[in-house]
């Protein structure tokens, strides 16, 4: 059992946590073009080593950024979302 | 020397001291050019290879691969073959795979250990039994034979099944595809491997794409850790790793590479002769012909590339598996390992020309590209021969994702994840 740490609870067992998807995939205005959508939708980084994403702890319902190797599974980082780059994400 | 195999074969070389066998495949090193490199040495990449050679006379084809051949999710897999699936775009490239299945081994000359024993999928509660007659029809009307069991039918196949009163997932029936079955993994791969070889294909092992070459925005080839190798046409399948060769070209996919895990227990005597799963608890199960009680589930809930599995997984699979067969309790497991599956938004497989022209696509089978390579060999074969789609594969284009046009058997066939 791995143990990822909330910014809010501290660390707790994997099975609390659910994936969110990459960060900074914004969500795009109402008139962008299909393309555009499609990309936001479906389209994924899916990073091979080090990877920003957002998580859920199911616990507190607080989503956060975590910073993760998904070869080697190490935790490099986690924050709440306020303290992240302004602009990288809107909840 | 002898190529063939066959019992004619084995005698001559018994009487010979097996002197006369040859390696079923050479090792070549790669030439500076071919009409068609594919990378990835799995099932699919190995399928596509052979089909190219045999079907579209293809004399000039590599396969490129980064470890050893069937060393990713086709050896990793539960082995599981069938077409039990609810659209119709899906059930023409399943089934089609697996009425190549059924003559493969005798086509390829090689044992793949094709065994019809038939899927049950288990249904667990009235409104489920509804569900099934739909799913059992919608196969019945695509052409594939399927039936609906009851209960009792289910507890005359399957007796030691969990029918006590106290089932968290009680049996009301069952989905039954009589065609469906397993196969010797490894030796897919193998005995494609092997055909393919016949053909002139070169396979090249330890053999790692480092970039895609491109002139005036096509793909022409890729660099290797082997060299430089150019290219008419480059396909990639790699299964889970679809994500990260993609970044090397450029682009992304609609796919998230998950881990799924499968386990093995120690062999025991024949108890179980058929391929079952329950969508409730998310477990299947099959007994090899070692006698290994094999065991697959859903997909880890962490994103990874690790090629191993998570504990609470596993969990999950084994307490399925327990309160479906309290008879297993006594099971002691042998192996547990992981595969990198590169899961789609609707559950469904990739094929065509990725949005790097010259660059093919072979991909997103997510937990399913086992039992789909005759079928993803044969029309990956024709995208990379003619440059454009062949009847089955046009449904699963990637414009799908901005048409609209999704084959979600997420939801259709009730895939696990």
């Amino acid at each position: 059992m791995q143990l990822f740490t909330c910014p809010f609870c501290g660390p707790r067992a994997e099975t609390e946590f659910h994936f969110g998807g990459d960060a900074g995939n914004l969500r795009p205005g109402g008139d962008s073009e299909t393309n555009v959508w499609t990309d936001y939708l479906y389209f994924r980084s899916n990073l091979r080593g080090r990877a920003r994403e957002i998580w859920m702890h199911l616990a507190c319902r607080e989503v956060f950024v975590m910073e993760r190797d998904t070869v080697t599974h190490e935790v490099h980082a986690t924050e709440a979302l306020a303290e992240t780059a302004a602009g990288e994400h809107r909840p | 020397m002898t190529r063939h195999y066959s019992a004619v074969s084995l005698l001559k070389e018994g009487l010979n001291a097996q002197r006369g066998w040859r390696p079923a495949w050479r090792s070549p090193e790669p030439k500076p050019r071919y009409d068609a490199v594919i990378i990835g040495g799995g099932g699919q990449g190995l399928a596509t290879a052979y089909y190219l050679a045999k079907s579209h006379g293809l004399r000039s084809v590599a396969v490129v691969e980064r470890g050893w051949l069937g060393g990713g999710n086709t050896g990793r897999n539960t082995a599981a073959i069938r077409s039990n699936y609810f659209y119709p775009e899906s059930t023409a490239l399943y089934d089609l795979s697996l009425s190549l299945y059924e003559r493969l081994g005798r086509e390829l000359n090689y044992n793949i250990m094709l065994s019809q024993r038939g899927m049950m999928q288990i249904v667990s509660s009235p409104g489920e039994m509804e569900m099934a007659a739909r799913m059992v029809n919608a196969m019945q009307v695509n052409g594939v034979q399927a039936e609906l069991l009851d209960r009792a039918e289910v507890k005359r196949r399957v007796p030691i099944f969990n029918f006590g009163d106290d089932a968290r997932y009680p049996v009301h029936g069952a989905i039954w595809q009589a065609r469906a079955g397993i196969a010797r993994h490894d030796a897919v791969a193998w005995g494609y491997a092997r055909a393919a070889d016949r053909l002139g294909v070169d396979i090249i092992q330890q053999c790692e794409v480092q970039a895609f070459l491109v002139e005036g925005g096509r793909c022409v080839g890729v660099t290797t850790s082997k060299g430089e190798i150019r290219a008419g046409r480059v396909g990639m399948a790699v299964a889970g790793n679809s994500g990260a060769l993609a970044a090397k070209a450029g682009f992304r996919l609609p796919i998230t590479s998950y881990t799924l895990q499968a386990c093995v227990s120690e062999p025991v005597k024949p108890i179980f002769d058929t391929v079952l799963v329950s969508p409730m608890t998310g477990t299947y199960v099959s007994q090899s012909d070692k006698g290994e009680i094999v065991i697959g589930g859903g997909l880890d809930r962490v994103p990874s590339y690790g090629q191993r599995g998570n504990l609470p997984q596993l969990e999950t699979v084994l307490s399925g598996l327990l309160e479906m067969f309290p008879v297993f309790r006594q099971l002691r497991l042998l192996r547990q390992w992981g595969g990198t599956v590169d899961v789609t938004p609707d559950s469904s497989p990739i094929f065509g020309e990725s949005p790097l022209p010259g660059l093919f696509i072979n991909g997103g089978w997510g937990t399913g590209g086992f039992k789909g390579i005759p079928a993803g060999g044969t029309v990956f074969a024709h995208i990379l021969a003619t440059g454009s789609h062949h009847e089955v594969s046009r449904p699963f284009d990637l414009s799908r994702f901005r048409s609209g046009y999704m084959i979600d058997e997420a939801a259709g066939a009730g895939i696990a994840h």
